[in-house]
């Protein structure tokens, strides 16, 4: 043993708060939808000769195009450009088919205090729907501008909007003899993305914590898989799991008390809890086939996990503190890796049929599973926390990707960063307002 | 100028004979004296050449141990007749050089998810050292761990690539 260790390549790990650079992103939307809310997004008012921060506008319009839930109408068809409700003359919106109309403006009050308002018309009713001003540093300025978009999503389709919120994934670069994994954190639409921790071995499976504030994850760089806990506010972490085999697949309880977790130390993999304060570990499943993947209900009262005990992999459920396992998925020759939407009533999973691995949403009531994607090697969905995007691993190109679906299944993107090969997308919780 | 070439030559197939667990090229020959360095560099109490494979075991099974890849069926774990007769030869190794340990590194092809290969590659590692076990190794000298589909042989995406991926990988240690 000694000289296998003696052998092997330090280990880099370290915690990281690099500021990405702007333009690694691109999204392209590969379906849309045929029926979106049309809608007029006029850039806002900036009167200073130096650029803004953030052009506001510019990210609000992105942000609702890539909903799939409206059609953003092209700047060129807009008859005036609008800054607040005096200048507004409903008719010409009426005349390009715009049903909501966005209009704002962002001025410099000082080095680096900004003011922005932002106005949501109903063109049809001529009226307006919402209305804000805020003051924000110009770092704030593009967590300001999706919640901005929150307010118009909400207020256009009654569901809450996902656009403040975050992603965290693992990118590998340098594939082949000496890859480097990178566990980073990124706004929803992909910027302002921050590596957390660096390692020469495999990571997978980010996990949040319910309040957005750490993320569970599991690290080889002990030469084994170890479940760690890191806060993403000063990277400070703990090894909550490095017992004998493989410590894998965390999951938080909705109350954050609790995580979820594979350990196969005796001999197989079995599901557990792990309660962080009383650090006291209970053993919820026992078969001799593989048990793995759970995941919480959103009530606390269940967790839904993978299990071979019916031969190929399948969906079951339990009561989250063990006890009776019921198979919920009959529908296609496998599937893996469920979990909640965050109103409780459907699943994301990976679901097999005879042409390869898909995102497939089940809904639990009825027990229909919607097979969403046509790609091959689908991987890790994970629901936006208003239950309207699935975000989730691809290949394309030989690379992987990450992709968003709406879970309808009618709109479709690729997330493109410029390099590595990106995997194990997790959606964050709604983030604290500023 | 021949000399050279001759010397190389020696080397190589000392090197060669040595990877194939036949000890005595080692000791012959003009290359013997950079032979012998490698082999005590390693340590040949331990039983392993540089390489971290088994020497001096010669005879019925000397070809099976320097094969250390155990190949597996989609989504399965069960040895068939070929990998029994190399884990078997392994074991027998593990018998007769009792300070010999073993790490079985189990993986899984990429179809499927990253958890779940996770545990496969764990069980396909555990389904080795379990008949490794039958056949009289104690189990504190095998150590099982997986890598799941993160560590890929083959880089591909299609069948030829996916069969040399589903596979337990014999690494020996001391």
């Amino acid at each position: 043993m000694s000289k296998i260790l003696r052998l092997l390549v330090c280990v880099t790990v370290g915690w990281l708060w690099v500021p990405g650079a702007h333009a690694v992103l691109e999204i392209e939307i590969t379906q849309g939808v045929e029926a979106g809310v049309p809608i007029a997004v006029v850039p806002f008012e900036w009167r200073e000769s130096t650029p803004p921060p953030q052009m506001i506008s510019d990210i609000i319009e992105a942000d609702l195009y890539r909903s799939g839930r409206f059609d953003t109408i092209p700047h060129r068809d807009f008859l005036s450009k609008p800054h607040d409700h005096t200048q507004v003359k409903f008719k010409e919106w009426r005349l390009i088919k715009a049903e909501a109309l966005v209009v704002g403006r962002m001025q410099r009050l000082g080095p680096n205090q900004f003011r922005v308002e932002f106005r949501l018309f109903d063109v049809f009713k001529a009226k307006q729907l919402s209305g804000f001003s805020y003051v924000v540093a110009g770092g704030q300025m593009r967590k300001l501008a999706h919640q901005i978009s929150d307010i118009i999503y909400h207020k256009l389709t009654g569901e809450k909007g996902a656009f403040d919120t975050r992603i965290a994934y693992v990118t590998v670069e340098g594939a082949g003899r000496r890859p480097r994994y990178l566990l980073r954190v990124a706004d929803s639409d992909g910027y302002g993305a921050k590596t957390i921790l660096e390692s020469r071995e495999p990571i997978i499976s980010p996990a949040w914590s319910p309040d957005g504030a750490r993320l569970a994850y599991v690290s080889f760089e002990n030469r084994r898989p170890m479940v760690y806990v890191q806060r993403l506010r000063d990277g400070g972490r703990d090894k909550v799991a490095g017992f004998p085999g493989s410590n894998s697949a965390p999951a938080w309880s909705p109350d954050g008390s609790t995580l979820a977790l594979v350990l196969s130390r005796d001999g197989n993999a079995e599901v557990y809890t792990y309660n962080l304060a009383t650090r006291k570990l209970r053993r919820l499943t026992n078969h001799h086939a593989i048990d793995t993947e759970p995941a919480w209900s959103p009530d606390g009262r269940h967790i839904v996990f993978t299990s071979s005990r019916g031969g190929r992999p399948q969906i079951y459920r339990m009561r989250a503190d063990g006890g009776k396992v019921e198979r919920l998925t009959f529908e296609g020759s496998e599937n893996l890796r469920a979990s909640y939407s965050s109103d409780g009533k459907r699943l994301t999973l990976v679901t097999r049929h005879n042409t390869g691995y898909h995102v497939g949403v089940l809904e639990l009531d009825s027990k229909g599973l919607l097979v969403l994607t046509n790609s091959t090697l689908d991987e890790s969905p994970t629901f936006s926390p208003n239950g309207g995007m699935i975000l989730y691993a691809t290949r394309q190109g030989g690379r992987g990707v990450l992709a968003a679906v709406s879970s309808d299944g009618r709109v479709k993107q690729i997330l493109k960063f410029q390099q590595g090969d990106v995997r194990e997308p997790a959606w964050s919780p709604y983030n604290r307002k500023l | 100028m021949r000399k050279p070439f001759f010397y190389v030559g020696v080397i190589l197939m000392s090197a060669t004979l040595a990877a194939c667990g036949g000890k005595k090229g080692v000791k012959d020959g003009a290359g013997a004296s950079v032979e012998d360095r490698g082999v005590s560099a390693a340590g040949a109490d331990t039983g392993v050449d540089a390489y971290g494979r088994p020497i001096g075991a010669g005879g019925e099974g000397a070809d099976l141990l320097g094969r250390r890849k155990v190949y597996f069926e989609f989504d399965s774990s069960t040895l068939d007749d070929e990998s029994r007769a190399l884990v078997e030869a392994h074991a027998n190794y593990l018998v007769n050089n009792p300070g010999v340990t073993l790490v079985l590194e189990g993986h899984a092809d990429e179809r499927g998810t990253r958890e779940y290969n996770l545990a496969l590659g764990e069980r396909r590692a555990r389904a080795v050292s379990n008949f490794m076990g039958v056949l009289g190794v104690a189990g504190n000298r095998v150590q099982n761990i997986s890598y799941g589909e993160e560590r890929p042989e083959s880089m591909g995406h299609d069948e030829s690539a996916w069969r040399l991926n589903r596979r337990v990988e014999i690494l020996y240690g001391n």
